[in-house]
């Protein structure tokens, strides 16, 4: 263990990438698997690049669908990993700590998956060096899209950097130099919000779509991604619990579901209060609310789909707010799949797509997505479990390494 | 009538003019070093269908792939992309082509008019609009839209846009709907590269060539005023007009927005935008806005005039009256 003391960057780049890589049998099978899905979804992709987004379902009135539902939702969970970073080092919580750089590989892979998703929805792919600052034209501060390209590439970085110095640094068995990554910590922090609220703008700043026009969007977006994200980073976790010898501590589950009930609930409050806004007087701008919940001029394609996302957030709200205090795997795993889902839908296209319905001109059509569509975003999603998998892999070897090499001692938190 | 939007337009300009000659020097470092491997994305990207067939069509598509922001070239660069335009239609469809660079002219703001008790819904504004833009025939898109309205409604939204029978129908009126070309457009604002914008003589345009396809001006528009190519548009051969503006009716690429330019191409040389000529009943009124003995002053002036969805506050150029 000693040995590796004062090993440079790239040992410890090939030390992970090697760990990154070895395991059991049906660990390899398991990447092997995201490896053809992503395979798969990259074939599909070069028939869109070909012929053009006329392979989805989208329209010109229902011009945003799958891809940018997930990334919206996305979003959400790249920034839930905040609600680990303020406990483990603003409040010093040493189980949050324990557990913090799963949540920060979540946050990388759900990034990923982000900027991915907006970049097989561009018309012009190849053009999209027209967005990069000082090399295209960037229309910043007008338009939002510009700021959401600011803070979501500078979260990832954020989320890449900082855990990389601190697993660098126990990778050759140091105590991480407080000041040269805490002040990034903090703007982390804020940025994590900042990630979540800017993608709100995005829908809220749009007078032309009443849907989304409504101050109430950028909370509830925090909110529920405060609910899916720490679901999403509990599910991670019962993972490793089950498949690993990495050692978690079961506190951890009862604080992250206290995370998740408070902010589920506050998340049903809010659309408690939309529901009743668009209903209890029912004007023009309810048609979205309309087509969403009950359907309309008979076209109903998002009605089983909302009211199964409701059904699955009641039920895993439920579910972790009146659980039994065991904390068994398996059932918090049901909670929180069943909560993630429901947010998802509900999130996802369920936000995205009644924006558009009925079109500024009072047309109401129905979207799904196309086979393409679907294979795409599976394609991407398998993209993100890929890379949460590679860089927690080596991530988790590492912190253990580093607890048993300082066993015994008192390990002080930074 | 304000005339904001020319010293808007002026400085939106200067705004954007410094760091025009690093982004050059740096795109020509770019170019030299990922030449090789460049090569091939620009065939893919510009006409993954048509591979260039010769050195000069590869060389004039990747001219094309690193060109500037149209509003940020000076006449002779435009004149350039126009010339290098012509060229590729010659080499790639063997189409003679008449494309035009012309800038808008002084003290010209265009506005629009439409009368709805005249209109009869014959929709030979529809017809013109199509042929004299080339719009795609195969997603049949259409730039105006026409919506046979019940009495005691004067929102679009409420009528049926897609009637299909014997006009006039009695007791029923015609609304038509299309890009508003709005003072303060929403769609400007949201567009993340400043592909779309809004010349001195009011006429929103987007640069084909530098749009990124992400469509949240679509999303940002509160008149379903812009549209999408979704696929690879098609025109047949003999129908395709061939007297073109850069800003208007050219050739358009897969996964690029476009919209009503009050026909560019015609309007700047002083002609009416195709629908108003074509409109058998003279329901549609177009001019020049700083002009005090034009009839679209005239109308603005004497009838009883007002604006879809006022309450944005987009302010459009374009007005419906009632005789």
């Amino acid at each position: 263990m000693n040995n590796s003391s004062g090993k440079g960057l790239a040992a410890f780049m090939a030390d992970c990438s090697r760990w990154a890589f070895t395991g059991s049998t049906s660990y390899k099978i398991f990447l092997l698997v995201l490896v053809a899905i992503i395979g798969t979804g990259l074939w599909t992709y070069s028939h869109q690049f070909r012929d053009g987004l006329i392979v989805t379902g989208m329209s010109d009135i229902v011009s945003w669908g799958l891809y940018i539902s997930n990334f919206t939702f996305f979003v959400g969970v790249a920034a839930a990993a905040v609600m680990l970073i303020l406990p483990a080092y603003v409040f010093k919580d040493a189980d949050f700590h324990e557990v913090v750089i799963i949540g920060e590989g979540v946050a990388v892979g759900a990034l990923v998956m982000c900027l991915l998703f907006i970049t097989v929805d561009m018309g012009g792919p190849l053009r999209l060096w027209h967005i990069i600052p000082g090399l295209g034209l960037f229309n910043w501060p007008s338009s939002i899209l510009t700021w959401d390209v600011l803070v979501l590439n500078g979260y990832l970085a954020l989320n890449v950097l900082v855990p990389l110095y601190i697993l660098y640094c126990h990778y050759n068995n140091r105590k991480p130099v407080g000041w040269r990554y805490r002040p990034f910590i903090f703007l982390s922090i804020f940025w994590a919000v900042s990630i979540h609220m800017v993608t709100a703008f995005l829908y809220e700043g749009l007078p032309a779509r009443p849907f989304w026009n409504n101050p109430l969007l950028g909370p509830r977006f925090l909110a529920s991604a405060f609910a899916a994200g720490p679901a999403v980073i509990m599910m991670v976790i019962i993972i490793i619990k089950e498949n690993t010898t990495f050692a978690i501590d079961p506190i951890i589950f009862k604080k992250l579901k206290r995370i998740i009930i408070v902010s589920a609930v506050i998340n049903l409050l809010m659309l408690f209060s939309e529901i009743f806004k668009e209903f209890y007087t029912f004007t023009h701008h309810s048609l979205s609310a309309q087509y969403l919940f009950f359907g309309l001029d008979g076209r109903n394609a998002l009605v089983p789909w909302i009211w199964t996302a409701i059904s699955l957030n009641i039920c895993g709200t439920l579910l972790f707010a009146f659980g039994p205090q065991t904390y068994k795997p398996r059932y918090l795993m049901a909670a929180a799949i069943a909560l993630f889902t429901g947010i998802w839908i509900e999130k996802g296209f369920g936000l995205i797509v009644p924006g558009f319905i009925p079109s500024p001109l009072g047309e109401v059509v129905d979207y799904s997505a196309s086979g393409i569509e679907i294979l795409i975003t599976l394609g991407i999603m398998a993209t993100g479990i890929l890379i949460v998998t590679l860089l927690l892999k080596p991530a988790l070897q590492i912190l253990t390494r580093f607890k048993e090499f300082n066993k015994g001692k008192a390990i002080e938190y930074p | 009538m304000t005339t904001r939007h020319n010293e808007e337009d002026q400085m939106n300009k200067e705004d954007i003019l410094p760091g025009k000659s690093s982004r050059r020097s740096f795109l020509k470092g770019l170019a030299i070093t990922a030449a090789a491997s460049s090569a091939a994305l620009v065939t893919g990207g510009c006409a993954l269908d048509s591979l260039p067939q010769s050195k000069e069509e590869l060389g004039l598509k990747w001219q094309e792939y690193f060109q500037d922001n149209y509003r940020l070239m000076t006449q002779a660069e435009k004149d350039q992309t126009v010339e290098r335009l012509t060229r590729l239609a010659k080499l790639e469809d063997n189409r003679d082509l008449n494309i035009s660079s012309q800038g808008p002219r002084e003290q010209v703001l265009f506005g629009y008019a439409f009368n709805i008790s005249r209109c009869e819904g014959f929709m030979d504004c529809v017809e013109a609009c199509v042929q004299e833009n080339n719009l795609d025939r195969q997603a049949k898109t259409q730039y105006i839209r026409i919506f046979e309205m019940e009495p005691g409604k004067l929102d679009p939204s409420t009528g049926d846009g897609s009637y299909f029978h014997e006009v006039p129908v009695a007791d029923k009126f015609y609304m038509g709907v299309q890009c508003f070309h709005c003072e303060n457009a929403p769609c400007i604002k949201a567009c993340p590269v400043k592909a779309t914008w809004r010349e001195p003589d009011g006429i929103v345009v987007v640069d084909y060539n530098w749009c990124i396809g992400c469509r949240y001006c679509m999303a940002a528009c509160p008149y379903y005023g812009r549209r999408f190519n979704w696929g690879k548009p098609v025109v047949p051969e003999d129908e395709i007009t061939r007297r073109q503006h850069y800003l208007g009716n050219r050739k358009r690429m897969k996964g690029v927005m476009e919209k009503c330019t009050f026909c560019i191409q015609r309007t700047r040389q002083g002609k009416l935008p195709a629908c108003v000529e074509a409109c058998p009943t003279g329901s549609r009124v177009f001019g020049n806005l700083l002009d005090p003995d034009s009839e679209i002053r005239f109308v603005l002036k004497n009838k009883k005039v007002f604006r879809y969805k006022e309450e944005l506050g987009t302010d459009p150029k374009f007005w419906y009256f009632i005789d």
